[in-house]
Protein backbone atom coordinates (compact mmCIF):
# COMPACT_ATOMS: atom_id res chain seq x y z
CA UNK A 1 0.00 0.00 0.00
CA UNK A 2 1.13 3.82 -0.32
CA UNK A 3 2.01 5.78 2.38
CA UNK A 4 2.15 9.89 0.87
CA UNK A 5 4.15 12.83 1.89
CA UNK A 6 3.02 16.35 0.68
CA UNK A 7 5.45 19.05 1.36
CA UNK A 8 3.51 22.15 2.57
CA UNK A 9 4.04 25.35 0.99
CA UNK A 10 3.86 28.28 3.30
CA UNK A 11 4.83 31.79 3.49
CA UNK A 12 4.34 34.00 6.27
CA UNK A 13 2.97 31.82 8.36
CA UNK A 14 -0.09 30.96 5.39
CA UNK A 15 -0.44 27.51 4.26
CA UNK A 16 -0.60 28.50 0.21
CA UNK A 17 -3.70 26.55 -1.62
CA UNK A 18 -1.21 24.67 -3.84
CA UNK A 19 -0.71 21.94 -0.81
CA UNK A 20 -4.39 21.63 -0.64
CA UNK A 21 -4.40 20.62 -4.48
CA UNK A 22 -1.29 18.27 -4.40
CA UNK A 23 -2.97 16.69 -1.16
CA UNK A 24 -5.75 16.02 -4.23
CA UNK A 25 -3.40 14.37 -6.11
CA UNK A 26 -2.30 12.01 -2.69
CA UNK A 27 -5.49 11.65 -2.39
CA UNK A 28 -6.27 9.97 -5.93
CA UNK A 29 -3.45 7.48 -5.48
CA UNK A 30 -5.93 5.56 -2.97
CA UNK A 31 -2.96 5.44 -0.26
CA UNK A 32 -3.39 3.99 3.12
CA UNK A 33 -2.05 7.58 4.21
CA UNK A 34 -1.27 10.96 3.20
CA UNK A 35 0.70 12.71 5.40
CA UNK A 36 1.55 16.93 5.12
CA UNK A 37 5.78 17.69 6.50
CA UNK A 38 5.65 21.72 7.29
CA UNK A 39 9.21 22.84 7.61
CA UNK A 40 9.63 26.35 8.97
CA UNK A 41 11.01 28.55 11.34
CA UNK A 42 7.60 28.11 13.48
CA UNK A 43 5.29 25.84 11.98
CA UNK A 44 2.38 25.90 14.36
CA UNK A 45 -0.11 28.07 12.61
CA UNK A 46 0.84 26.37 9.19
CA UNK A 47 0.35 22.60 10.64
CA UNK A 48 -3.13 24.03 12.49
CA UNK A 49 -4.54 24.62 8.75
CA UNK A 50 -2.83 21.80 7.04
CA UNK A 51 -4.52 19.19 9.77
CA UNK A 52 -7.89 21.01 8.70
CA UNK A 53 -7.36 19.68 5.29
CA UNK A 54 -10.07 16.55 4.49
CA UNK A 55 -7.86 13.33 3.36
CA UNK A 56 -5.15 14.34 5.86
CA UNK A 57 -4.07 11.28 8.39
CA UNK A 58 -0.80 13.44 10.34
CA UNK A 59 1.19 16.68 9.86
CA UNK A 60 4.41 16.60 10.56
CA UNK A 61 6.46 19.41 11.64
CA UNK A 62 10.16 20.34 11.67
CA UNK A 63 10.95 23.98 13.26
CA UNK A 64 14.06 25.21 13.04
CA UNK A 65 15.46 28.47 12.93
CA UNK A 66 17.50 27.21 9.35
CA UNK A 67 13.85 26.83 7.65
CA UNK A 68 12.57 30.57 7.98
CA UNK A 69 12.87 30.44 4.34
CA UNK A 70 12.41 27.66 1.60
CA UNK A 71 15.83 27.43 0.92
CA UNK A 72 16.20 24.50 -1.20
CA UNK A 73 19.36 23.02 -0.21
CA UNK A 74 18.54 23.25 3.36
CA UNK A 75 15.31 21.97 3.26
CA UNK A 76 15.83 19.13 0.84
CA UNK A 77 18.31 16.92 3.07
CA UNK A 78 15.16 17.00 5.62
CA UNK A 79 12.22 16.19 3.23
CA UNK A 80 14.65 13.11 1.93
CA UNK A 81 15.42 12.26 5.80
CA UNK A 82 11.73 12.24 6.13
CA UNK A 83 11.02 10.22 3.79
CA UNK A 84 11.89 6.95 4.64
CA UNK A 85 8.78 4.89 5.18
CA UNK A 86 6.94 6.71 2.86
CA UNK A 87 6.19 5.52 -1.31
CA UNK A 88 5.57 8.70 -2.71
CA UNK A 89 6.66 12.52 -1.89
CA UNK A 90 4.33 15.26 -3.79
CA UNK A 91 5.45 18.84 -4.02
CA UNK A 92 3.39 21.27 -5.50
CA UNK A 93 4.91 22.36 -9.08
CA UNK A 94 5.07 26.04 -7.97
CA UNK A 95 8.20 27.31 -7.98
CA UNK A 96 8.84 26.34 -4.44
CA UNK A 97 8.42 22.77 -5.48
CA UNK A 98 10.29 22.85 -8.61
CA UNK A 99 13.33 24.35 -6.50
CA UNK A 100 13.12 21.71 -4.02
CA UNK A 101 11.62 18.60 -5.27
CA UNK A 102 14.11 17.34 -7.97
CA UNK A 103 17.29 18.07 -4.79
CA UNK A 104 14.96 15.85 -2.97
CA UNK A 105 15.11 13.02 -5.68
CA UNK A 106 18.57 13.36 -6.29
CA UNK A 107 19.03 12.67 -2.66
CA UNK A 108 17.36 9.68 -2.53
CA UNK A 109 18.77 8.55 -6.00
CA UNK A 110 15.21 8.34 -8.05
CA UNK A 111 13.98 10.16 -11.32
CA UNK A 112 11.19 12.69 -10.22
CA UNK A 113 8.01 12.79 -12.22
CA UNK A 114 7.34 16.30 -13.13
CA UNK A 115 3.84 18.60 -12.94
CA UNK A 116 1.42 15.42 -12.52
CA UNK A 117 -1.60 16.00 -14.05
CA UNK A 118 -3.38 12.40 -13.66
CA UNK A 119 -2.79 9.18 -11.38
CA UNK A 120 -3.42 6.24 -13.37
CA UNK A 121 -2.36 4.17 -10.87
CA UNK A 122 0.00 4.21 -7.91
CA UNK A 123 3.08 4.15 -10.50
CA UNK A 124 1.48 5.71 -13.52
CA UNK A 125 0.88 9.24 -13.97
CA UNK A 126 0.26 11.83 -16.95
CA UNK A 127 2.13 14.64 -17.57
CA UNK A 128 2.56 17.36 -20.40
CA UNK A 129 6.32 17.92 -22.42
CA UNK A 130 6.44 20.32 -25.21
CA UNK A 131 4.20 23.26 -23.34
CA UNK A 132 1.41 20.97 -22.94
CA UNK A 133 1.70 19.98 -26.79
CA UNK A 134 1.68 15.92 -25.76
CA UNK A 135 0.92 14.08 -22.62
CA UNK A 136 2.90 11.23 -21.95
CA UNK A 137 2.30 8.62 -19.23
CA UNK A 138 5.22 7.39 -17.49
CA UNK A 139 5.71 4.95 -15.24
CA UNK A 140 8.04 4.91 -12.26
CA UNK A 141 10.09 1.95 -11.27
CA UNK A 142 7.77 0.80 -7.88
CA UNK A 143 11.02 -0.16 -6.27
CA UNK A 144 12.12 2.55 -5.42
CA UNK A 145 10.07 5.78 -3.76
CA UNK A 146 8.05 8.54 -6.39
CA UNK A 147 8.81 11.79 -6.14
CA UNK A 148 6.43 14.25 -7.94
CA UNK A 149 5.63 17.69 -8.29
CA UNK A 150 1.93 17.92 -8.94
CA UNK A 151 0.47 20.56 -11.65
CA UNK A 152 -1.65 22.25 -9.46
CA UNK A 153 -4.04 23.63 -12.11
CA UNK A 154 -5.05 19.95 -12.60
CA UNK A 155 -5.74 19.43 -9.18
CA UNK A 156 -8.92 21.44 -6.83
CA UNK A 157 -7.87 21.80 -4.02
CA UNK A 158 -9.21 19.20 -1.22
CA UNK A 159 -11.71 20.87 1.10
CA UNK A 160 -10.41 22.08 4.16
CA UNK A 161 -12.39 22.40 7.49
CA UNK A 162 -14.36 19.31 8.65
CA UNK A 163 -10.53 17.41 9.10
CA UNK A 164 -8.60 17.27 12.37
CA UNK A 165 -4.87 15.85 11.70
CA UNK A 166 -2.88 14.80 14.86
CA UNK A 167 -0.02 17.56 14.72
CA UNK A 168 3.43 15.60 15.57
CA UNK A 169 6.84 17.15 15.85
CA UNK A 170 9.69 15.20 13.85
CA UNK A 171 13.30 15.45 15.52
CA UNK A 172 15.52 14.85 12.06
CA UNK A 173 19.13 14.21 12.82
CA UNK A 174 20.43 15.48 9.71
CA UNK A 175 22.98 18.27 9.07
CA UNK A 176 22.22 21.04 6.79
CA UNK A 177 24.77 23.19 4.79
CA UNK A 178 25.40 26.81 5.22
CA UNK A 179 26.91 27.42 1.67
CA UNK A 180 23.47 29.15 0.66
CA UNK A 181 22.16 32.23 2.52
CA UNK A 182 18.67 33.88 1.97
CA UNK A 183 19.31 37.88 1.75
CA UNK A 184 15.57 39.36 0.94
CA UNK A 185 12.38 38.73 -0.90
CA UNK A 186 10.99 41.30 -2.73
CA UNK A 187 7.32 40.28 -2.62
CA UNK A 188 4.69 41.81 -5.28
CA UNK A 189 2.87 43.48 -2.83
CA UNK A 190 -1.06 43.24 -4.54
CA UNK A 191 -4.76 43.42 -2.60
CA UNK A 192 -6.02 41.76 -6.02
CA UNK A 193 -7.13 38.00 -5.48
CA UNK A 194 -3.77 35.77 -5.96
CA UNK A 195 -3.37 34.37 -9.77
CA UNK A 196 -2.83 30.76 -9.14
CA UNK A 197 -6.31 30.76 -7.20
CA UNK A 198 -8.33 33.12 -8.37
CA UNK A 199 -12.07 32.17 -9.80
CA UNK A 200 -11.32 35.18 -12.78
CA UNK A 201 -8.45 36.41 -14.31
CA UNK A 202 -7.61 39.76 -16.28
CA UNK A 203 -4.47 39.32 -18.47
CA UNK A 204 -2.72 41.52 -20.79
CA UNK A 205 -0.01 41.04 -23.82
CA UNK A 206 2.17 43.54 -26.03
CA UNK A 207 -1.06 44.46 -27.42
CA UNK A 208 -1.94 46.64 -24.24
CA UNK A 209 1.04 48.72 -25.26
CA UNK A 210 2.74 50.28 -22.03
CA UNK A 211 2.69 50.05 -18.27
CA UNK A 212 0.62 52.93 -17.94
CA UNK A 213 -1.59 51.84 -20.33
CA UNK A 214 -2.10 48.83 -18.36
CA UNK A 215 -4.34 50.37 -15.64
CA UNK A 216 -7.12 49.42 -17.98
CA UNK A 217 -6.30 45.91 -17.03
CA UNK A 218 -6.14 46.26 -13.61
CA UNK A 219 -9.24 48.78 -13.65
CA UNK A 220 -11.37 45.96 -15.04
CA UNK A 221 -9.70 43.56 -13.03
CA UNK A 222 -10.87 45.63 -9.45
CA UNK A 223 -13.86 46.09 -10.90
CA UNK A 224 -14.73 42.42 -11.30
CA UNK A 225 -12.74 41.11 -8.54
CA UNK A 226 -10.24 39.19 -10.68
CA UNK A 227 -6.73 39.00 -10.43
CA UNK A 228 -4.38 40.25 -12.94
CA UNK A 229 -2.46 38.19 -15.18
CA UNK A 230 -0.22 38.64 -17.81
CA UNK A 231 1.62 37.27 -21.05
CA UNK A 232 5.25 37.05 -21.70
CA UNK A 233 5.46 40.07 -23.84
CA UNK A 234 4.16 41.88 -21.37
CA UNK A 235 6.80 40.79 -18.56
CA UNK A 236 9.63 41.36 -20.87
CA UNK A 237 8.55 44.57 -21.88
CA UNK A 238 8.75 45.83 -18.13
CA UNK A 239 4.65 46.37 -18.43
CA UNK A 240 4.36 44.39 -15.09
CA UNK A 241 6.52 42.64 -12.99
CA UNK A 242 7.61 38.78 -13.46
CA UNK A 243 5.19 37.33 -10.90
CA UNK A 244 2.39 37.48 -13.47
CA UNK A 245 3.25 35.60 -16.30
CA UNK A 246 0.99 32.90 -16.99
CA UNK A 247 2.24 29.95 -19.63
CA UNK A 248 4.75 27.65 -19.81
CA UNK A 249 7.18 29.03 -18.00
CA UNK A 250 5.13 31.25 -15.68
CA UNK A 251 1.98 30.20 -13.99
CA UNK A 252 -0.41 27.33 -14.60
CA UNK A 253 -3.92 28.47 -13.68
CA UNK A 254 -7.47 27.56 -14.10
CA UNK A 255 -9.99 30.03 -13.25
CA UNK A 256 -13.37 29.60 -13.93
CA UNK A 257 -13.22 33.04 -16.39
CA UNK A 258 -9.95 33.99 -18.21
CA UNK A 259 -10.14 37.07 -20.32
CA UNK A 260 -7.12 37.54 -22.13
CA UNK A 261 -6.76 41.25 -23.83
CA UNK A 262 -4.60 42.40 -26.26
CA UNK A 263 -2.83 38.36 -26.07
CA UNK A 264 -2.07 37.41 -29.37
CA UNK A 265 -1.97 33.55 -27.73
CA UNK A 266 1.52 31.85 -28.06
CA UNK A 267 1.51 28.20 -27.68
CA UNK A 268 3.80 28.78 -24.54
CA UNK A 269 1.00 31.36 -23.26
CA UNK A 270 -2.17 29.20 -24.03
CA UNK A 271 -0.43 25.98 -22.15
CA UNK A 272 -0.88 28.01 -19.11
CA UNK A 273 -4.77 28.57 -19.78
CA UNK A 274 -6.12 25.40 -21.41
CA UNK A 275 -7.62 24.27 -17.78
CA UNK A 276 -9.50 27.64 -17.81
CA UNK A 277 -13.15 26.93 -17.20
CA UNK A 278 -14.48 29.92 -20.22
CA UNK A 279 -11.48 31.89 -22.13
CA UNK A 280 -12.49 35.08 -23.35
CA UNK A 281 -10.51 36.84 -26.15
CA UNK A 282 -10.65 40.36 -27.16
CA UNK A 283 -7.99 41.32 -29.64
CA UNK A 284 -7.72 43.54 -32.73
CA UNK A 285 -6.20 40.65 -34.72
CA UNK A 286 -8.91 38.53 -35.81
CA UNK A 287 -6.68 35.90 -36.76
CA UNK A 288 -4.34 36.00 -33.49
CA UNK A 289 -4.10 32.27 -32.27
CA UNK A 290 -5.69 33.04 -29.00
CA UNK A 291 -8.68 32.87 -31.16
CA UNK A 292 -8.44 29.12 -31.58
CA UNK A 293 -8.82 28.42 -27.65
CA UNK A 294 -11.28 31.21 -26.93
CA UNK A 295 -14.74 30.30 -25.77
CA UNK A 296 -16.19 33.88 -26.70
CA UNK A 297 -13.95 35.88 -29.16
CA UNK A 298 -14.44 40.21 -29.55
CA UNK A 299 -11.78 41.53 -32.55
CA UNK A 300 -11.48 45.12 -31.76
CA UNK A 301 -9.69 48.21 -30.52
CA UNK A 302 -9.61 47.13 -26.48
CA UNK A 303 -9.33 50.80 -25.35
CA UNK A 304 -12.64 51.53 -27.11
CA UNK A 305 -13.86 47.78 -26.21
CA UNK A 306 -12.83 47.76 -22.40
CA UNK A 307 -14.95 50.57 -21.00
CA UNK A 308 -17.63 50.28 -23.18
CA UNK A 309 -17.44 46.19 -21.69
CA UNK A 310 -17.06 47.94 -18.10
CA UNK A 311 -20.31 49.97 -18.66
CA UNK A 312 -22.05 47.24 -19.87
CA UNK A 313 -20.96 44.86 -17.07
CA UNK A 314 -23.01 47.52 -14.71
CA UNK B 1 37.32 30.59 -12.98
CA UNK B 2 35.91 28.19 -15.52
CA UNK B 3 32.26 28.03 -16.14
CA UNK B 4 30.61 24.52 -17.61
CA UNK B 5 27.28 25.35 -19.26
CA UNK B 6 24.67 22.38 -20.36
CA UNK B 7 23.52 23.37 -24.49
CA UNK B 8 20.78 21.07 -25.01
CA UNK B 9 19.62 20.73 -28.72
CA UNK B 10 15.83 20.30 -28.60
CA UNK B 11 12.59 20.98 -31.37
CA UNK B 12 13.01 24.67 -32.02
CA UNK B 13 10.54 26.47 -30.04
CA UNK B 14 8.59 27.79 -32.93
CA UNK B 15 7.48 24.27 -34.41
CA UNK B 16 4.25 23.11 -33.42
CA UNK B 17 4.32 19.58 -32.38
CA UNK B 18 2.60 16.88 -33.81
CA UNK B 19 2.06 13.12 -31.84
CA UNK B 20 2.77 10.56 -34.03
CA UNK B 21 -0.33 8.65 -34.69
CA UNK B 22 0.49 5.28 -33.11
CA UNK B 23 1.34 7.00 -29.55
CA UNK B 24 4.88 6.09 -29.94
CA UNK B 25 6.14 9.72 -29.85
CA UNK B 26 6.57 13.03 -31.43
CA UNK B 27 7.26 13.53 -34.90
CA UNK B 28 10.81 14.72 -34.74
CA UNK B 29 11.56 13.99 -38.48
CA UNK B 30 12.76 16.43 -40.41
CA UNK B 31 11.46 18.98 -38.14
CA UNK B 32 13.98 22.01 -37.07
CA UNK B 33 16.38 21.87 -34.25
CA UNK B 34 17.40 24.70 -32.05
CA UNK B 35 19.66 25.30 -28.45
CA UNK B 36 17.37 25.18 -25.71
CA UNK B 37 16.17 28.79 -25.09
CA UNK B 38 17.38 28.36 -21.90
CA UNK B 39 20.43 27.11 -22.18
CA UNK B 40 21.54 29.81 -24.78
CA UNK B 41 20.52 32.38 -22.17
CA UNK B 42 23.00 30.27 -19.92
CA UNK B 43 25.61 30.62 -22.22
CA UNK B 44 25.18 34.42 -22.87
CA UNK B 45 25.29 34.67 -18.94
CA UNK B 46 28.72 32.79 -19.13
CA UNK B 47 29.88 34.84 -21.62
CA UNK B 48 29.55 37.86 -19.96
CA UNK B 49 30.94 36.70 -16.79
CA UNK B 50 34.14 35.95 -18.67
CA UNK B 51 34.18 39.56 -20.40
CA UNK B 52 33.92 41.01 -17.41
CA UNK B 53 36.76 39.21 -15.73
CA UNK B 54 35.04 36.61 -13.61
CA UNK B 55 35.69 33.54 -15.25
CA UNK B 56 38.05 32.57 -17.97
CA UNK B 57 37.39 29.90 -19.76
CA UNK B 58 33.43 28.87 -21.00
CA UNK B 59 33.02 25.09 -21.73
CA UNK B 60 29.44 24.10 -23.31
CA UNK B 61 28.65 20.82 -22.56
CA UNK B 62 25.68 18.57 -24.70
CA UNK B 63 24.74 14.51 -24.27
CA UNK B 64 23.72 13.17 -27.24
CA UNK B 65 24.49 11.10 -30.34
CA UNK B 66 27.32 11.77 -32.78
CA UNK B 67 25.36 14.44 -35.10
CA UNK B 68 25.05 16.82 -32.12
CA UNK B 69 28.96 18.27 -33.14
CA UNK B 70 27.02 20.83 -35.60
CA UNK B 71 25.13 21.62 -32.23
CA UNK B 72 27.92 22.33 -30.05
CA UNK B 73 30.13 24.10 -32.83
CA UNK B 74 27.25 26.59 -32.53
CA UNK B 75 27.70 27.51 -28.94
CA UNK B 76 31.57 27.90 -30.27
CA UNK B 77 30.79 30.60 -32.54
CA UNK B 78 28.32 32.43 -29.98
CA UNK B 79 31.72 32.29 -27.78
CA UNK B 80 32.62 29.80 -25.66
CA UNK B 81 36.30 28.13 -25.62
CA UNK B 82 35.84 24.70 -25.99
CA UNK B 83 33.29 21.99 -25.50
CA UNK B 84 32.48 18.38 -24.28
CA UNK B 85 30.54 16.10 -26.01
CA UNK B 86 29.43 13.24 -24.49
CA UNK B 87 28.60 10.78 -26.87
CA UNK B 88 25.47 9.00 -26.33
CA UNK B 89 22.60 7.24 -29.15
CA UNK B 90 19.82 7.32 -26.54
CA UNK B 91 18.06 10.84 -24.99
CA UNK B 92 19.05 10.76 -21.53
CA UNK B 93 16.41 11.84 -18.47
CA UNK B 94 17.51 14.78 -16.10
CA UNK B 95 19.05 12.31 -13.03
CA UNK B 96 20.99 10.85 -15.62
CA UNK B 97 21.94 13.52 -17.35
CA UNK B 98 23.04 15.04 -13.94
CA UNK B 99 24.72 12.14 -12.69
CA UNK B 100 27.04 12.87 -16.43
CA UNK B 101 27.57 16.41 -15.12
CA UNK B 102 28.85 15.54 -11.79
CA UNK B 103 31.35 13.10 -13.52
CA UNK B 104 32.42 16.25 -15.81
CA UNK B 105 32.42 18.86 -13.15
CA UNK B 106 34.89 16.42 -11.06
CA UNK B 107 37.43 16.46 -13.74
CA UNK B 108 36.79 20.16 -14.76
CA UNK B 109 36.66 21.86 -11.60
CA UNK B 110 34.54 24.68 -12.63
CA UNK B 111 33.35 27.28 -10.52
CA UNK B 112 30.01 27.33 -12.04
CA UNK B 113 28.10 25.61 -13.62
CA UNK B 114 24.70 27.48 -15.49
CA UNK B 115 21.89 25.45 -17.41
CA UNK B 116 18.63 26.35 -18.28
CA UNK B 117 16.20 26.07 -15.67
CA UNK B 118 13.76 23.38 -17.89
CA UNK B 119 14.52 22.19 -21.70
CA UNK B 120 10.95 23.15 -23.60
CA UNK B 121 11.01 19.23 -24.60
CA UNK B 122 10.49 17.06 -21.30
CA UNK B 123 10.07 20.83 -19.61
CA UNK B 124 11.46 18.40 -16.54
CA UNK B 125 12.88 21.50 -14.55
CA UNK B 126 15.24 18.88 -12.77
CA UNK B 127 18.55 18.49 -13.72
CA UNK B 128 20.38 21.80 -12.02
CA UNK B 129 18.75 20.78 -8.55
CA UNK B 130 20.10 17.29 -8.96
CA UNK B 131 23.11 18.30 -10.05
CA UNK B 132 23.64 20.70 -7.26
CA UNK B 133 22.18 17.91 -4.91
CA UNK B 134 24.56 14.89 -6.00
CA UNK B 135 27.90 17.72 -5.89
CA UNK B 136 26.48 18.80 -2.51
CA UNK B 137 26.93 22.99 -3.97
CA UNK B 138 24.64 25.51 -3.57
CA UNK B 139 21.79 26.03 -6.44
CA UNK B 140 20.41 29.12 -7.16
CA UNK B 141 17.48 28.27 -9.76
CA UNK B 142 15.34 30.52 -12.07
CA UNK B 143 17.50 33.14 -12.08
CA UNK B 144 16.97 36.63 -13.73
CA UNK B 145 20.28 38.46 -12.46
CA UNK B 146 23.60 37.08 -11.16
CA UNK B 147 26.92 38.98 -9.05
CA UNK B 148 30.11 37.15 -9.16
CA UNK B 149 31.95 38.70 -6.00
CA UNK B 150 34.55 37.52 -3.22
CA UNK B 151 33.67 33.89 -4.19
CA UNK B 152 30.35 34.08 -3.92
CA UNK B 153 27.01 34.79 -6.45
CA UNK B 154 23.88 36.95 -5.53
CA UNK B 155 21.20 35.61 -7.54
CA UNK B 156 17.96 37.52 -7.66
CA UNK B 157 15.23 34.14 -8.59
CA UNK B 158 12.20 34.95 -10.13
CA UNK B 159 9.49 33.22 -7.63
CA UNK B 160 6.10 32.99 -7.50
CA UNK B 161 5.63 35.87 -4.88
CA UNK B 162 7.64 38.06 -6.79
CA UNK B 163 11.70 38.36 -6.23
CA UNK B 164 14.13 36.49 -4.16
CA UNK B 165 17.94 36.85 -3.44
CA UNK B 166 19.86 34.39 -2.23
CA UNK B 167 23.73 34.28 -1.67
CA UNK B 168 25.65 30.90 -3.02
CA UNK B 169 29.31 30.21 -1.79
CA UNK B 170 31.15 28.87 -5.48
CA UNK B 171 31.17 26.81 -6.59
CA UNK B 172 27.33 26.55 -7.33
CA UNK B 173 24.87 25.72 -9.72
CA UNK B 174 22.31 28.34 -11.11
CA UNK B 175 19.73 27.65 -13.48
CA UNK B 176 18.77 30.58 -15.91
CA UNK B 177 15.17 32.02 -16.08
CA UNK B 178 14.04 33.71 -18.96
CA UNK B 179 14.82 37.62 -18.42
CA UNK B 180 18.56 37.15 -17.54
CA UNK B 181 19.95 38.57 -20.80
CA UNK B 182 19.31 38.77 -24.26
CA UNK B 183 21.22 36.33 -25.93
CA UNK B 184 23.60 37.53 -28.82
CA UNK B 185 23.57 36.34 -32.28
CA UNK B 186 26.16 34.34 -33.80
CA UNK B 187 28.34 36.54 -36.41
CA UNK B 188 29.45 34.72 -39.58
CA UNK B 189 33.33 35.32 -38.71
CA UNK B 190 32.44 33.50 -35.57
CA UNK B 191 31.43 30.40 -37.17
CA UNK B 192 34.40 30.89 -39.11
CA UNK B 193 36.45 30.66 -35.92
CA UNK B 194 34.37 28.13 -34.33
CA UNK B 195 36.00 25.67 -36.81
CA UNK B 196 39.32 25.58 -35.35
CA UNK B 197 37.68 25.06 -31.42
CA UNK B 198 38.41 22.15 -29.87
CA UNK B 199 35.19 19.79 -29.13
CA UNK B 200 36.63 17.04 -26.69
CA UNK B 201 34.39 14.29 -27.19
CA UNK B 202 33.52 11.48 -24.45
CA UNK B 203 31.93 8.22 -24.87
CA UNK B 204 29.13 8.21 -22.22
CA UNK B 205 29.80 4.44 -21.66
CA UNK B 206 33.38 5.47 -20.40
CA UNK B 207 31.54 7.83 -17.43
CA UNK B 208 30.62 4.72 -15.58
CA UNK B 209 27.49 6.63 -15.08
CA UNK B 210 24.10 4.63 -13.83
CA UNK B 211 22.15 5.19 -17.33
CA UNK B 212 19.08 3.20 -15.79
CA UNK B 213 16.13 5.70 -16.47
CA UNK B 214 13.84 4.96 -13.85
CA UNK B 215 10.50 6.21 -15.97
CA UNK B 216 9.08 4.56 -18.48
CA UNK B 217 7.19 6.14 -21.23
CA UNK B 218 4.37 4.13 -22.39
CA UNK B 219 2.27 6.78 -24.65
CA UNK B 220 2.24 10.13 -26.08
CA UNK B 221 -1.25 11.48 -26.83
CA UNK B 222 -1.94 14.78 -28.08
CA UNK B 223 -4.08 16.94 -25.41
CA UNK B 224 -7.73 17.29 -25.59
CA UNK B 225 -8.84 20.01 -27.09
CA UNK B 226 -11.00 22.88 -26.23
CA UNK B 227 -14.28 23.23 -28.47
CA UNK B 228 -14.57 25.85 -30.77
CA UNK B 229 -15.83 29.33 -29.55
CA UNK B 230 -18.34 31.95 -30.95
CA UNK B 231 -17.69 35.02 -32.06
CA UNK B 232 -19.73 38.16 -30.64
CA UNK B 233 -19.85 41.44 -32.03
CA UNK B 234 -19.45 44.04 -29.84
CA UNK B 235 -19.20 44.18 -25.28
CA UNK B 236 -22.46 44.47 -25.00
CA UNK B 237 -23.02 40.84 -26.44
CA UNK B 238 -20.12 39.62 -24.92
CA UNK B 239 -21.37 40.61 -21.05
CA UNK B 240 -25.02 39.34 -21.94
CA UNK B 241 -23.05 35.67 -22.85
CA UNK B 242 -20.90 35.95 -19.42
CA UNK B 243 -24.01 36.37 -17.90
CA UNK B 244 -26.20 33.84 -19.30
CA UNK B 245 -22.92 31.10 -18.20
CA UNK B 246 -23.43 32.77 -14.91
CA UNK B 247 -19.64 34.28 -14.79
CA UNK B 248 -20.78 37.87 -14.21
Amino acid sequence: MSKILVIAEHLNGKLNPSTARAVSAAIAVKPEAVDVLVLGEKADTVAAEAAKIEGVCRVLTIARAENAHPLAAVLAPQIAKAATGYSHVFVPSTTFGKDVAPRVAALLGVAQVSDVMSVEDSHTFKRPIYAGNAIVTVEADSSHAVVATIRTASWPAAPSGANNASVEALNIDVALPAHTRFVQLLEGKSDRPDLQSAGKVISGGRGVGSKENFDIIYKLADKMGAAVGASRAAVDAGYVPNELQVGQTGKIIAPELYIAIGISGAIQHLTGIKDAGTIVAINKDGEAPIFEVADIGLVGDLFKLIPEFEQAIG
Amino acid sequence: MKILVGYKRVVDYNVRIQVKPDGTGVVTDGVKLSANPFDDIALEEALRLREKGVADEVVVVGIGPADLTAHLRNGLAMGANRAIHVVTPEAVQPLTAARTFLKLVEQEQPGLVILGKQAIDDDANQTGQMLAALWDRPQATFASKVEIADGKATVTREVDAGLEVIEAELPAVITTDLRLNEPRFIKLPDIMKAKSKPIDTIEFTSLGVDAHDQLKTTRYAAPSKRSKGVMVKDAAELVALLKQKGLL
